[in-house]
């Protein structure tokens, strides 16, 4: 299945774009598709932290994605 | 009760203030966070906030919600500020209210303290000779 994911603050510089489209088995893992961004993106593994918020909620990593998801990469966050 | 905002304009204390202030609140804390001028002895020369708006709201509402079931205040105010913020400027504003002062103190702590964990806010800091994500790197 294809997912859309979005980007923001250096995650987004990394991806050099505020969206990506990956190709990823039905049922995959938050955990499988971070391996699959950390391997065409080496620069994520650098970052101090890498969560995916799935539908605007922190999911864990072995949360499923489906196909519909909202998909958000959030690098550490520095509000305030 | 809590109120949320998120928004590029210049944020006002004061009426972040008057919004707490109710008979009963005996306390009421305001929490300012500006934009500073320096960063570990780097002149800093202004910051742009990036926000992840629909998640973001819920987040600060989570917090408001569980600092004011947790030391029963009377209302929460966070307001956040996103683009481009010039040294002095607001950054946050978060204003607790409470019977008494010590609740309102412990409120606007935690939740500064967990908006900088949970809220998915990124900010860049612009330099004379460059730019960076705050905390992106260990």
């Amino acid at each position: 299945m294809n997912i859309t994911i979005q980007a923001f603050g250096i995650a987004k510089d990394i991806l050099s774009g505020s969206t990506t489209t990956l190709e990823v088995e039905e049922g995959s893992t938050v955990a499988e598709v971070k391996a699959i961004l950390a391997r065409q993106y080496p620069a994520f593994e650098k970052l101090a932290s890498l969560r995916l918020a799935v539908n605007a909620s922190y999911v864990s990593d072995d949360h499923r994605i489906s196909t519909n998801d909202e998909i958000v990469l959030i690098p550490p966050v520095s509000g305030g | 009760m809590e109120e949320i905002l998120i928004t590029s304009q210049r944020l006002d204390s004061k009426a972040c203030t008057e919004a707490v202030t109710f008979p009963g609140a005996g306390g009421i804390v305001v929490f300012v966070g500006t934009v500073r001028n320096e960063t570990r002895g780097k002149a800093v020369l202004q910051l742009e906030f990036e926000c992840y708006e629909k998640m973001a709201v819920k987040e600060l509402k989570k917090i408001a919600a569980e600092a004011t079931s947790r030391w029963n205040l009377l209302k929460m105010v966070i307001h956040h500020r996103t683009g481009r913020v010039p040294i002095g400027e607001e950054a946050v504003i978060i204003a607790a209210a409470a019977p008494h002062r010590k609740e309102a103190f412990q409120a606007c702590e935690y939740a500064i303290d967990t908006l900088k964990q949970t809220v998915p806010i990124w900010k860049k800091e612009f330099f004379e000779d460059g730019e960076v994500w705050v905390s992106a790197h260990p």
